[in-house]
């Protein structure tokens, strides 16, 4: 006789939400009549979504998470404390305006940047006839209500096998999403593929690493890994093991040198998907690594620092100069994710054992700092067209100012915002990051990733000075007029990317009290 | 009065009047300037005020104000000014007004419009009051990065040919200092942090012992951000290309206030915060100073074009400054703070005179004047006063403050003062060089009405007998020669450079007020790095100076 375990429905909220939302998407799918399951669609995902945050900060604010509140659920399986909530918290707000940049029908002329029907081959007499056609295609909402589910499951896990069981159902829905662009379709699709392939790796080498945890410990909750790291300090089993688990994590964060799938997938993708990646998946493989680390690994009894050190030097550098020589925009912000993915890497690294961590809280605001400067960036992206859809390679970015004062003024904040220049939100980010590295002593990280910024400084600003400083060309693309959806995303992350630059406070404090995890 | 926010208005009000420029429809452009103009010189009156209340014998810091700004990282919004700051911030109202009259007949490059151009140069000036006001370390690296912006902007949108080069090699330089700055300002804070409170507060800061060795890594990190910023030689190659392709009113800015942030670092924060390994550098980077004063000026004589030209001779200038800052004696570096105000006067009035020369021929190469005084006394009039003031002719008002330099610095430092000292004939030299060839002599080049395309331009009209081709051709050519005369200064050419002008004069004659203001506020960064304060100090604060440094 097997017991069900307690199960803390107000603490499940949040996920309930989302997943309650997919499910509803599915039936919709399959019930509602064509004309009105856009409409339907996208306010279940956004109920889905906006609820899922709402629940997420009601819960936050009536219990205390950071002290005695934080606690353990559904049989240990699913960890309710601050950090968790918080990051839950950021990947629905994320995820509603990923879903608004979804649901844009103002800027193609197709009304969707997806396509109408995937199965349908490329470049055949029915997909050319569906090119024109105005028919929406809806499945990516309930696709994406199911990948932010699984995200916020993903930073809740508190055994390693939920963790891998949230990966999956994070990934399989973002595998297909890559494959749904309504233009380049071979590109999208190709993207789907490669994202596929090795995607499965990765989560082989994270269920390998699993296993390998298992067969040293003989548990696969965290806070029993940590018992016997703690007892039986670095077996080779466990080393092995934590290894593979890093692999698995650092390959959906984007983590140079597991990064290679980063730019074709980000320029494959569909706009709006790859702005939903870059947010809503960072943010939530770098909640699953801060758990792993922080509450699986993180004893004095020895250390995964070095590892960790290695990789973001690597990934800084291999995001900051291969970005260097990119001329498309798309390929350019993934390498920008994959350097922000090292940056982050040094909050990481300010740990401390004994007491307050503050590389957790300073991560978790340059997780929300960046997701939010990414959509809005990816937002702008989606704008600038020309006759064969988005018009991404750098040259034809050329005196947009002139064209469009406005918009070429947001996106420029962005990228000040990603270089972090100060009075934006990313400088107040970065310097959160590289204060709890420095404080756990990481200061030669901390110059090499200010010499990496410097270098990434210089491809953002190349597009600034494209923008600003040239003449545009006669044939240049045009940029669209936004409906309320993009509209709505790109006011709400420029003013938080200007707010949280100028007068970060409150959201410092916020982060810093819910940075606590439970063991 | 003293409760009066000055430091906050002189921030916020430059701020909302971008704001306001910013926001003015396009083609509105008399409007904008007006605004601008009148911001400026509200700014400038505060600036006047702020001095009046300012009590030289009184605390170090005047006109404080604190609020808490992010408290999770300990900042505050703490502004204050010293006797150095509120002379650069005096400088800052004095040349905003003066950048804004310069370039109110600017034609903007392309389509883009003017009103963006003043609202930058009143975004810069909030930051740069920022700078030099805030008594916090990470405030003022807020203001000192944010800084870049608004002059990139400037540099980018308004300048010359190679604009966009100029204007990402400035950023791009002035970003690395600025992020190796940053790894410092955050080690200072653990510092702070481990032993007791952690703090970006200037006082608290100076007030904490630091270890030797961190003293000098964390100085090599703030040395590296000043020393690009100045700039010193070898950190200088982006200055001639800013400010030769900045617009000559962002030019002005550029060598007048922007980089003086850097000398300001030195005296702000190298020195008394990290006053040991302020010493142990101090032959370094005293070599290099000097180096940069001799090497600027050989290649500020090889340039052909003027803009290029003054920019090498404040790479010199910066030379001589960093020297006085560096041998810790009141006396000099007394004179290198007035040299920063005096510097900022002087070569922003030959940047200014240099740029309405450039309107008239439109081209920046020396060879394509001559003989311009013939046509424009007055144009050459200012032109001689600027050219004597960079070259520190006794009587203006370089004169004062590098002498005060050079006084300061022979007891101390003899031989680098010995080898400086030589930079001052070659001062003389590619000044009045460039003064003679555009100036005096024959007409010639674009001003002889001859286009440089003809080999022959500078010959009147050919021998007599020549064929009838010839001739023809000097027909040809001698239809511009009417239309390029050069004309005088317009009325509100004058208007711009009559207070410099004055000011050059007068400071020139009696820079009395000025030293009274900057002596306190150096002597105390004097005693604080433990050198010899000089007898313009009470001997109580001598004495715990002493005692400070013998610990």
């Amino acid at each position: 006789m097997i017991e069900a375990p307690d199960l803390d429905y107000a603490a499940l909220a949040p996920l309930l939400f989302l997943f309650g939302a997919a499910c509803i998407g599915v039936l919709v799918e399959a019930f509602a009549r064509r004309e009105v399951r856009h409409p339907v669609q996208l306010a279940v995902a956004l109920v889905g979504t906006v609820g899922g945050f709402l629940s997420a900060i009601l819960l936050a604010s009536t219990r205390e998470l950071s002290g005695d509140g934080a606690d353990v659920t559904a049989g240990d399986a699913l960890a309710v404390d601050g950090a968790g909530i918080f990051l839950q918290a950021t990947i629905a707000g994320l995820g509603a305006l990923s879903i608004l940049l979804f649901a844009e029908r103002a800027l193609d002329p197709a009304r969707s940047s997806f396509v109408a029907a995937a199965a349908v081959p490329a470049g055949s007499p029915r997909d050319r006839e569906l090119l024109t056609s105005e028919r929406v295609q809806t499945e990516v909402y309930p696709l994406a209500t199911f990948a932010l589910g699984g995200m916020m499951l993903f930073v809740a896990a508190n055994d390693l096998l939920v963790m891998f069981v949230a990966l999956e159902v994070l990934s399989l829905p973002l595998y297909l999403m890559c494959g749904l662009a309504r233009r380049r379709r071979l590109l999208s699709q190709e993207a789907a593929v490669k994202y596929f392939l090795l995607g499965a790796f990765a989560s082989a080498f994270f269920l390998y690493g699993l296993a390998l945890v298992y067969g040293a410990t003989g548990s696969v909750r965290l806070s029993a890994v940590q018992e016997a790291v703690t007892d039986g300090g670095g077996d080779t089993l466990l080393v092995l093991g934590l290894a593979l688990l890093i692999v698995g994590l650092m390959f959906k964060a984007s983590v140079a040198p597991f990064h290679t799938w980063t730019p074709d997938v980000y320029q494959g993708a569909p706009t709006p998907v790859t702005a939903f990646m870059a947010a809503c998946t960072k943010v939530a493989a770098f909640g699953a690594i801060l758990r792993l680390l922080y509450v699986g690994f993180g004893t004095d009894e020895w250390t995964w620092r070095p590892l960790i050190y290695g990789i973001a030097i690597v990934s800084m550098i291999v995001g900051a100069v291969l970005g260097l020589t990119q001329t498309d925009l798309k390929r350019m912000l993934a390498y920008s994710s994959i350097a922000h993915a090292g940056f982050l890497l040094t909050g990481v690294l300010g740990f401390d054992a004994t007491g307050d961590s503050p590389g957790l809280s300073a991560t978790m605001f340059y997780l929300l700092v960046y997701g939010l400067t990414t959509i809005g960036a990816f937002a702008v992206l989606t704008m600038i067209r020309d006759g064969d859809g988005e018009a991404t390679h750098l040259s034809s970015w050329a005196g947009l100012a002139q064209r469009s004062p406005v918009i070429a003024a947001v996106m420029t904040l962005f990228l000040l915002a990603l270089a972090g220049i100060p009075l934006t939100s990313g400088f107040t980010g970065k310097f959160a990051v590289f204060r709890a590295a420095i404080d756990d002593g990481a200061w030669p990280l901390v110059v090499v990733a200010l010499l990496t910024s410097a270098v990434a400084a210089f491809f953002y600003l190349r597009v600034v000075v494209l923008m600003y400083f040239s003449e545009p060309a006669p044939d240049g693309p045009t940029v669209g007029v936004p409906g309320l959806p993009t509209t709505i995303v790109l006011a709400v992350t420029a003013a938080a990317t200007l707010v949280l630059g100028v007068v970060p406070g409150s959201v410092l404090d916020l982060a810093g009290q819910a940075a606590n995890l439970v063991g | 009065m003293s409760d009066f926010p000055f430091l906050l208005l002189m921030i916020a009000v430059p701020a909302v009047g971008a704001a306001v420029v910013a926001a003015l429809p396009r083609g509105r452009d008399l409007l904008a300037k007006q605004i601008s103009l009148g911001v400026s010189l509200v700014v400038l009156l505060l600036a006047v005020l702020a001095t009046v209340a300012f009590d030289a014998g009184g605390d170090r810091f005047q006109l404080t104000s604190s609020v808490s700004w992010i408290e999770d990282f300990g900042v505050s919004f703490a502004l204050g000014v010293d006797g150095i700051a509120l002379v650069m911030l005096l400088l800052i109202g004095v040349l905003v007004p003066v950048v804004i009259g310069a370039s109110w007949d600017d034609e903007p490059v392309g389509t883009r419009s003017m009103t963006v151009f003043f609202a930058w140069i009143l975004l810069l000036e909030a930051l740069m009051v920022g700078v030099f006001a805030a008594t916090d370390v990470f405030l003022f690296y807020v203001f000192f990065e944010a800084m870049l912006v608004p002059m990139y902007f400037l540099i980018g949108s308004f300048g010359g040919p190679r604009r966009q080069y100029a204007a990402v090699k400035f950023f791009l330089y002035s970003l690395v200092g600025g992020l190796i700055m940053l790894a410092a300002v955050i080690g200072l804070y653990v510092v702070s942090a481990n032993q007791g409170e952690g703090s970006f507060a200037f006082e608290v800061l100076n007030a904490i012992d630091i270890d030797p060795d961190v003293q000098k890594l964390l100085f090599l990190g703030f040395f590296v951000a000043f020393a690009i910023k100045a700039p010193l030689v070898p950190f200088h190659t982006w200055l001639p290309d800013a400010g030769a392709e900045a617009p000559v009113g962002g030019a002005v800015l550029l060598v007048g206030v922007l980089d003086k942030v850097g000398t300001f670092g030195f005296l702000r924060y190298c020195l008394p915060l990290f006053p040991d390994a302020s010493r142990d550098f101090a032959p370094y980077v005293l070599a290099l100073a000097v180096a940069g004063v001799l090497y600027a000026a050989l290649l500020a004589m090889g340039q052909s074009d003027m803009k290029r030209l003054v920019s090498y001779t404040s790479v010199a200038h910066f030379g001589f400054i960093a020297l006085g800052i560096f041998v810790f004696t009141t006396e000099a570096a007394t004179g290198a703070v007035l040299y920063m105000v005096n510097h900022g006067l002087a070569t922003g009035l030959l940047f200014l005179v240099v740029g309405m020369l450039i309107a008239r021929g439109g081209s920046r190469r020396i060879s394509d004047y001559g003989g311009v005084a013939a046509q424009a006394p007055v144009l050459a009039g200012v032109f001689l006063v600027a050219g004597l003031a960079s070259l520190a002719l006794p009587g203006t008002n370089s004169f004062v403050s590098e002498f005060l330099v050079l006084v300061g610095s022979y007891p101390s430092r003899p031989v680098f003062t010995i080898v400086a000292t030589v930079g001052i004939i070659l001062a003389a030299l590619y000044v009045l060089l460039m003064y003679q060839r555009t100036m005096h002599g024959p007409a010639r080049g674009l001003m002889g009405g001859h286009d440089l395309a003809t080999p022959d331009g500078g010959e009147p009209a050919g021998p007599a007998g020549d064929t009838g081709g010839a001739t023809a051709t000097a027909t040809v050519t001698a239809a511009p020669a009417t239309a390029r005369r050069v004309p005088d200064l317009s009325r509100r050419e004058i208007a711009v450079a009559s207070p410099l002008v004055a000011l050059i004069i007068v400071l020139g004659v009696y820079p009395q007020p000025l030293i009274d203001l900057i002596e306190p506020a150096v002597a105390a960064t004097i005693s604080d790095v433990g050198g010899d304060p000089g007898g313009a100090e009470p001997q109580a604060d001598t004495d715990a100076a002493r005692t400070e440094a013998g610990n």
